[in-house]
């Protein structure tokens, strides 16, 4: 433009300059056109070309996930904005802020089914926090700005802001951003004490209290985690987690139980079922972590700590409901249990702990790898190894597809930090683990960052192997090859009467030479002799690596709690499968 | 899942909100994508310069759906109050009706007593028929519907519940 006022787009990215952007992930097209301009003429931002507009969105859930900031999406309209809508939907389910930019028809041509056109904010609805549709140029710094506190205040998610092309093009003057008070919209942060005081008195009468933690101390920050850390302790008090929670609580501790839920470790699931006071810290109780709601921990008082009012009593009815920012709560607990004259825990617990070792003597996760040199490798062995191999780093980053892999590598591998481990929670989105590799290691350069993978999950988003390629990021896909889309085969297995309808992979490529064509190092590792070295080498060597993995074909994933049972009603191993069928009303549950 | 033998109950909640686009959507969509019932819902600008619209929504559920219904109005961004006038006390709730009547003879006499006595006003007429406007609750517009029925009925139109709380609160405040 000949007048020195900027055009939207350049606004847009001085806004997304203000926000502490410095990475987008992004697809290029004709209705972001002057976005790209916009980028070519500039180097504070960098831009990341995905292969598929899911990718991007994904990866910038990574980004997000392993930073603490808001990733950035920038995808053109129609099907840029369509192709966005599973990996905004996957933000929205586990609470990650995401900022995503799409492209729009110019406002004149909205509504006229013109070329790619789409009813983005129609669409982005429910599966975003918030959308915007700017279609004056007078308010767009502004409405970036808000997408950004939308996006990472009270409890995060996506938020879109659709562009159409000739605001992009519209001179107006900057406005950078203000600390005016959002008009409606304004979570609370603070508890109430009241409500504090109440949780802290239960939490210091209990005999047999344990502390259920979920993906919202993640997203409260490492603060928050340091904060639980040292409540766990000073209670002595057991703790488990979420799939979403893990790294918050260190794994190598002993007052930890491990994941809960249906494939969560038996003492988890005992302690959740037998305590009498549970301490619900930033999880939902979720389907996959209840089971048979009715007979859901019947026993205990339930403290249940959220920044989102809709997530208490929405599936379970809890005694003390705490709204507020989890990091300031459990603040407050400290300050108000450390001035309590008689500390908690010690002898008072003894009993409690007592039981829960017994349980832990179990040996729930427990597998037997033959060692004969030629014998098949167990997936729970390889992830054993690979634990390990990496225990002496403290920049491991753990990334995972959905399935049988991604519950194993919930149980196997140990997270000592919080930011660590991303995984695909709510939506469960197979094809999510190597693009939002990419986003770790785009954020965490040198560090490892490793997708756990399904052969079959690997292929929903193969072709991100070309991002990797491109900007030589050093990522690393193990895949657990069995063959199998290994969830959906133990399902038939165990309530569909072995009929294993579609859930043989055929026809896989060879992985070897798809990594060769991508540019990337091929792996391949059959014999349980071989594990060791291809972990060994997959790490060593400074470019992207693909492990093929080839592991035990019938290999199930247990502990399990099947649909519609409860927390004491757990499959242990494949001797007990025929032990506990699942009820009719369990079928129905996914 | 809550028991399901929790008694549902009907409430009329009031919803301030931004007026911008797709503000109504938001709502509607969070009620059907929940599996909410609306049993009425009306929605109009009542904050000109400051651009809010109150929307009145009836709905029905257990008090843990009902609870829910609030907590996710409340998060939307764009929401500024939700009140639930059926908890918050006393409340005054109208609804407007038009409601067409053709008959001639006895009934059309019949229809127009009947009508005077839920002061009901005649908006417009035939030789063979009335158009009604009838105010008041739910109620009173089902039983004025269905007193009509044998008397010609032949066309119904109805606004929906508005609703607000009896005294002198309120949340728009003064300026």
């Amino acid at each position: 433009m000949s007048d020195d006022q900027p055009t939207g787009a350049e606004l847009i990215l001085r806004a997304l300059t203000d926000q502490g952007v410095d990475v987008v992930f992004g697809y290029p097209g004709g209705a972001v056109l002057p976005m790209y301009d916009a980028l070519f003429r500039q180097n504070a931002i960098r831009h990341i070309l995905v292969r598929h507009e899911q990718a991007a969105v994904h990866a910038a859930e990574g980004y997000a996930r392993s930073t603490g900031k808001v990733g950035v999406v920038l995808v053109t309209s129609g099907p840029g904005a369509t192709n966005a809508v599973t990996g905004l939907t996957d933000a929205l389910m586990d609470s990650i802020p995401i900022v995503c930019l799409t492209g729009q028809v110019p406002t004149h041509l909205i509504g006229n089914d013109a070329f790619q056109e789409c009813d983005t904010t129609g669409i982005t609805r429910p599966c975003t926090k918030h959308n915007y549709l700017v279609k004056d140029v007078r308010v767009l710094a502004r409405t970036i700005h808000e997408a950004f506190y939308v996006a990472r205040s009270g409890r995060p998610g996506p938020v879109v802001v659709d562009l159409p092309k000739d605001v992009q093009f519209e001179p107006y003057p900057y406005e950078p951003p203000t600390d005016v008070e959002h008009k409606s919209y304004r979570p609370r942060r603070q508890p109430d004490n009241g409500a504090v005081a109440e949780a802290v008195e239960l939490i210091a009468n209990a005999k047999r209290p344990i502390f259920y933690t979920g993906g919202g101390i993640i997203n409260s920050g490492p603060e928050a985690a340091a904060t639980l850390r040292e409540l766990v302790r000073l209670t002595g008090a057991p703790c488990t987690s979420t799939l979403m929670g893990l790294g918050a609580f260190p794994a190598s501790d002993r007052q930890f139980l491990g994941m809960l839920g249906m494939h969560g470790t038996y003492e988890a699931n005992l302690a959740m079922y037998n305590c009498d006071v549970m301490v619900n810290l930033g999880a939902r109780f979720d389907d996959r972590v209840t089971g048979k709601i009715s007979e859901f921990s019947p026993g205990s008082k339930k403290i249940h700590v959220d920044i989102d009012p809709s997530s208490i009593n929405k599936n379970v009815a809890v005694d003390v409901p705490v709204i507020g920012d989890v990091g300031v709560v459990m603040e407050g607990m400290l300050a108000l249990l450390n001035k309590r004259p008689v500390k908690p825990g010690g002898k008072a617990l003894s009993a409690w702990w007592q039981q829960i070792e017994q349980w832990r003597g179990r040996d729930c996760l427990k597998f037997v790898q033959s060692t004969a040199p030629k014998a098949p490798i167990k997936p729970q062995y390889a992830l054993k190894r690979l634990a390990e191999l990496t225990a002496e780093r403290d920049d491991v980053y753990i990334t995972t597809e959905v399935g049988q892999h991604q519950m194993w590598a919930a149980q196997y591998l140990p997270f000592e930090q919080p930011n660590r481990w991303m995984t695909s929670g709510g939506l469960g989105t197979m094809g999510y683990g190597l693009p939002a590799a990419i986003g770790v290691q785009i954020a965490h350069p040198e560090a490892l960052v490793i997708d756990v993978a399904g052969e079959a999950s690997i292929m929903m988003n193969i072709q991100e192997m070309s991002t990797a390629a491109q900007y030589r990021l050093p990522v690393k896909v193990m895949v657990l090859n069995n063959f199998w889309m290994g969830m959906v085969r133990q399902w038939q297995e165990l309530l569909h009467g072995e009929r294993y309808s579609e859930t043989y992979s055929e026809a896989l490529p060879d992985f070897l030479r798809l990594a060769e064509a991508f540019g990337w190092v091929g792996l391949r590792c059959t014999k349980v002799s071989e594990v060791d070295d291809a972990i060994r080498e997959m790490i060593s060597v400074d470019r992207p690596v693909f492990l093929d993995m080839q592991v035990e074909k019938s290999e199930n994933c247990f502990p399990m709690i099947p649909g519609g049972h409860a927390h004491y009603d757990m499959l242990l191993g494949p001797e007990d499968q025929s032990a506990s069928p699942a009820s009719e009303d369990g079928m129905v549950l996914v | 899942m809550p028991p399901r033998d929790d008694p549902i109950e009907q409430h009329t909640i009031s919803v301030l909100v931004d007026n911008e686009p797709g503000v109504l959507a938001r709502v509607i969509g969070l009620f059907s994508g929940r599996g909410y019932n609306i049993e009425s819902l009306t929605v109009a600008e009542v904050e000109r310069h400051k651009s809010q619209s109150r929307i009145t929504l009836v709905t029905s559920g257990t008090p843990m759906i009902i609870e829910q219904i609030k907590a996710q109005l409340d998060r939307l961004v764009p929401v500024h109050s939700v009140n639930d006038l059926t908890m918050e006390g006393p409340f005054v709730e109208r609804e407007l009706g038009l409601i067409k009547v053709q008959s001639t003879g006895e009934k059309r006499i019949e229809a127009l007593r009947i009508a005077d006595i839920f002061r009901a006003r005649v908006v417009d007429s035939t030789t063979e028929s009335f158009t009604f406007e009838v105010t008041g609750a739910s109620g009173k517009l089902d039983a004025f519907i269905g007193l009509m029925k044998p008397l010609g009925l032949n066309d119904v139109s109805r606004t929906g519940v508005v609703a607000i709380a009896r005294g002198s609160g309120g949340v728009l405040g003064t300026e």
